[in-house]
């Protein structure tokens, strides 16, 4: 006879089912989906009742109980057709049904309509076909609707004017973007060194537009209309022409538009007054009257206060680009899906990226087990040691050379040039590049000794102090300048004097970068590759934006006395280019450090802005402001200072008459007023305060988000565990009946 | 199973994923096509004699190319032509076989060119390209096309089993495909194992074991890189 079957009602005993927490009929935040379905299934398990389960003598040995997977991989997949029909139509993974795609292709104007289906990740083909049918059902739509006499004709106006206007909009892009010069170049180079080196080259080609900006107004106000209108020539013999100008900037040079001594200080075509025995004056004396003191002071302020809004613009949009809320978690993720860099094309360039990358993540690696591993008190107190000795060192240095440089000049001072020995003038300049070349080395050999967690924080550390070197450097300089040679050259021009000066430092920056490319890449090249067989020099990036930087800055301090320097600038960045182009491809590689571009560029843009422009801007407010221009030379030389200018036409246009009263009114209220500058200042303040406090907000609520993800994701399994194992007691139980039948059937037979 | 965290089963995983995804190529064959409009309706192109001209075919603004781009798209793509198929109209209709799109000087270096080339092909072989998906290409890769397309097609690069989400396995095989190909280059199987662990703990938010396009988007638009490096320029 048979075993007597056990009935048992077997419900899975799991924890959840008793627990404290309430059941899915009670929650109203269960998705409608799925509650449908857990109705289901509930009223048929209690329709069918008891089911029937032999016994089985051991431990379970289907993998499908509790919660682990239910399927093991020699089942068949069964899913009923609710599961399907549920999994298919979850919000999350419904397919875009395609007349649901066209309707809200329609409901936009033609012009967006474009521009939404470019977006779209489909192939071509499916595109304009999607673009055919929302058109013909547009067409057919208006066909029914009816003429209504203007209306149509209004929107199809509208739509021509649209089009017409796009398509002039595409033509100037496309006409501007064959207009970019140097894209080839950039393109061969970002072909085999990548983004990181590209964005030097991109640096320098920003630089060449700021100074391209910024000489238009000064050539168009100052230098053509004072070359139009000669001073009268200087008493003595004008100096020949000996090569050594080119360096000096002096001699020759010295009595040109190029320097501010130059500029006349009075009005330049005045009407003429006709003579007292009743002449006429020539016709040709007729015009208008140019102001030149005061052209000089307002183009030079108009040309800073642009390039000032430029470069704060550009810093903002740049941050705004590279800036990502939480962007510091995750950087295993992100190097891996985000750091090949697809513009490399050459075999060799690849390797090499090949290389950085698992270089970069093997750091990755170890860093992050590192981190599992905290370090010894022991240890990080040997590490802040270090840290600190370093820096001791470097700011020592810094400091060393600035007392040198101030000795130097001190020195320069007391020994006066003449004039037969322009050469000595070339001493202070020489002195101030040799110690801007050659303490950056003497930093990457002291930061050789210790050791950072992070490789892009030694970059930032080298960049900081590099500035710092030669900010202190420039400064100490400009007090040499304004403080003391004012005073010793009471007679002279000190103006042309720190003209020639700024000259100077730029001609000699140049010639040595020149020969540090010479040695540091092409001989070091040569050096290691036949006797000490090495790879070839890096590409040093940051010391070669800084370096741009630097001679921007010149260029800036200069810009007041000799409104010519903008134009030497972009002659030398031109240059520029050239040679580090044809160095690069010839003697160097790739930098072996990971280079994340863009924050890259943000942080060259924002060091252009912050110490390099505030000071320059500094130095030229102090210099209009407060410093007494020469009596013998320049537009200002009968004033105290070069604001008094700007004060005497003001005062001028007081007397003229009411029309004009506003200028003198926003004069004394909101330019000599301290109350503005202020008030600006402290709107400043307030909107960054925002930005940071929105910015900790959208921290927030990405981490709760999160949070929610992964606990729905964590709530989707359960239930879908629940459905199968719900299932597959289904599927047992109708096994079972089957047997059971059989077995009655052939006990029937007996 | 599917290893570490992942509590469903890698078929079930599978079986309902793939559902969601549109696959290209399956578009036109979805089960939600209600309208009956096959996929490929206006493929049919008669164009004139004559050079190129892209405004016939809407390229300009179906796609982020500009008409110098395009123009030069399409001289290159009628160089891998043989000599007698060259004209406007042929090479419109005809398609290049896989090894010659790979042959290009920008692909031939990538390590992932058999991947894009697979994606943006839309034969039922996926083993050759026609000039429109030779553009199709060349403009997710372009300057001006937006991130959101770029990490939509980088997610599908990067899927090597075209699931339509990334697993374990698709995640080792992008890794071996950045070391290098070499036996030396590769990573340590603990290493590998280590970082594709890492890698699924930050970016894995539903904690089902696998990354979909949500989580990989979410990735990609916290490097401000990656636009600019996803970037191809003929």
């Amino acid at each position: 006879m048979a075993q007597p079957l056990t009935f048992v009602l077997s419900v899975p005993e799991t924890p959840e089912d008793h627990g404290p927490e309430p059941s899915p009929y009670d929650e109203s935040e269960v998705h409608d989906s799925f509650y449908q379905l857990i109705q289901e299934q509930s009223q048929w398990v209690a329709e069918e009742g008891l089911e029937l389960q032999q016994r089985e003598p051991g431990p379970p040995e289907t993998p499908g109980s509790g919660h682990q997977t239910l399927l093991g991989p020699e089942d068949p997949l069964v899913h009923s057709t609710a599961t399907l029909r549920i999994l298919a139509s979850m919000p999350s993974r419904t397919i875009e049904k395609r007349f649901l795609l066209v309707k809200e292709l329609q409901g936009l104007p033609v012009a967006q309509r474009d521009h939404v289906l470019r977006g779209m990740p489909l192939g071509l083909a499916e595109k304009r076909s999607l673009r055919e049918e929302s058109r013909t059902l547009t067409r057919k739509r208006r066909g029914r609707r009816g003429r209504r006499g203007l209306l149509p004709c209004c929107g199809r106006l509208r739509d021509a004017c649209v089009l017409a206007l796009h398509s002039l909009g595409l033509g100037l892009l496309s006409g501007l973007h064959a207009l970019m010069p140097w894209r080839y170049a950039l393109k061969r180079i970002g072909g085999q060194f990548g983004s990181s080196v590209l964005s030097y080259f991109l640096f320098l080609k920003t630089l060449l537009a700021f100074n391209a900006l910024l000489l238009l107004p000064l050539l168009a106000f100052l230098v053509g209309v004072q070359a139009a209108f000669p001073p009268p020539a200087s008493p003595g013999a004008v100096p020949a022409f000996t090569g050594l100008e080119l360096l000096t900037g002096a001699g020759r040079f010295t009595h040109t538009v190029m320097y501010y001594g130059y500029y006349s200080n009075t009005t330049l075509n005045q009407p003429c007054v006709p003579p007292l025995d009743g002449g006429q004056c020539s016709r040709e004396a007729d015009g208008l009257p140019y102001n030149m003191p005061l052209a000089y002071l307002f183009t030079v302020g108009v040309a800073f206060f642009i390039t000032c809004i430029t470069l704060v613009y550009s810093m903002s949009h740049s941050f705004g680009e590279s800036y990502r809320v939480g962007s510091t978690a995750g950087v295993h993720a992100v190097t891996v899906f985000c750091s090949w860099d697809h513009k490399v094309t050459q075999k060799r360039a690849s390797r090499v990226q090949h290389d950085n990358i698992r270089t970069h993540l093997k750091e990755l690696l170890a860093e992050w087990q590192l981190r599992q591993v905290p370090r010894s008190l022991c240890g990080r107190l040997r590490q802040v040691a270090v840290l600190g000795l370093v820096w001791l060192l470097c700011l020592g240095t810094a400091l060393g050379c600035t007392v040198a440089v101030y000795a130097f000049s001190e020195l320069m001072i007391k020994s006066p040039v003449s004039t037969e020995q322009e050469g000595a003038l070339l001493a202070l300049p020489t002195v101030v590049c040799v110690l801007n070349l050659g303490a950056p080395y003497l930093y990457r050999c002291l930061a050789a000794l210790e050791r950072h967690d992070s490789p892009v924080l030694e970059v930032y550390v080298a960049i900081c102090r590099n500035l710092i070197l030669k900010m202190v450097i420039l400064g100490i300089l400009c007090y040499h300048w304004l403080g003391r040679r004012v005073g010793v050259l009471k007679e002279q021009c000190w103006e042309n004097f720190v003209g020639q000066e700024l000259y100077r430092l730029m001609v000699l920056d140049f010639i040595f970068v020149l020969l540090d490319t010479l040695f540091g890449e092409l001989v070091w090249r040569l050096i290691s590759e036949k006797k000490l067989k090495r790879e070839k020099p890096e590409f040093d990036i940051a010391g070669n934006v800084l370096e741009l930087i630097y001679g921007q800055t010149l260029t800036w301090l200069g810009v007041l006395f000799s409104p010519l320097l903008p134009a030497i600038q972009i002659i030398k960045l031109l240059c520029l280019f050239y040679i580090k182009k044809t160095s690069l491809m010839a003697n160097c590689q790739a930098p072996r450090r990971p280079w994340l571009a863009s924050h890259m560029s943000t942080v060259f843009v924002s060091l252009l802005c912050f110490p390099s422009f505030l000071g320059a801007a500094v130095f030229l407010c102090y210099a209009v402001w407060q410093v007494r221009p020469s009596s013998t030379c320049g537009p200002f030389r009968t004033l105290d200072t070069m604001y008094e200018a700007g004060k005497v036409w003001v005062r001028r246009l007081e007397q003229a008459g009411p029309s004009v009263s506003w200028v003198p009114w926003i004069h004394r209220y909101l330019v000599e007023n301290t109350f503005p500058v202020y008030l600006v200042s402290a709107l400043l303040l307030a909107v960054i305060y925002l930005n940071i406090q929105v910015v900790k907000g959208q921290r927030r609520v990405m981490y709760l988000l999160k949070e929610q993800i992964s606990n729905e994701g964590e709530d989707k399994i359960f239930l879908i565990n629940k459905l199968h194992s719900v299932y597959e007691r289904k599927e047992r139980r109708a096994g079972r009946t089957q047997e059971a039948e059989q077995l009655a059937g052939d006990l029937d037979t007996w | 199973m599917g290893g570490s965290g992942s509590r469903l089963s890698k078929e079930l995983l599978a079986e309902y994923q793939v559902r969601g995804t549109p696959v290209p190529g399956e578009f036109a064959r979805g089960p939600a096509l209600a309208s009956g409009v096959p996929g490929r309706a206006a493929g049919r192109v008669r164009p004139p004699g004559g050079p190129l001209n892209p405004s016939r075919f809407a390229f300009q603004e179906l796609t982020f190319l500009t008409k110098q781009e395009i123009l030069l798209a399409h001289k290159r793509f009628c160089e891998l032509l043989p000599q007698e198929h060259r004209s406007v109209e042929e090479s419109l209709q005809i398609r290049v076989s896989l090894e010659q799109i790979l042959s290009l000087p920008e692909l031939k270096a990538n390590p992932f060119k058999e991947r894009i080339c697979r994606v943006f092909s839309t034969s039922p072989a996926r083993d050759s390209l026609s000039f429109e998906d030779f553009l199709d290409l060349l403009s997710v890769f372009s300057d001006t096309a937006t991130p959101d397309i770029k990490s939509h097609y980088a997610f599908r690069i990067f899927d090597f089993d075209d699931d339509g989400t990334l697993n374990r396995e698709d995640l080792s095989q992008l890794v071996n495909c950045l070391t290098g190909q070499g036996e030396d280059t590769r990573l340590s199987a603990s290493e590998m194992k280590q970082l594709i662990d890492n890698i699924l703990e930050e970016s894995d938010i539903d904690r089902d074991g696998t990354i979909n396009l949500s989580e990989f988007q979410h990735v990609i638009s916290r490097s401000p890189d990656f636009a600019s490096s996803f970037k191809i320029v003929l």
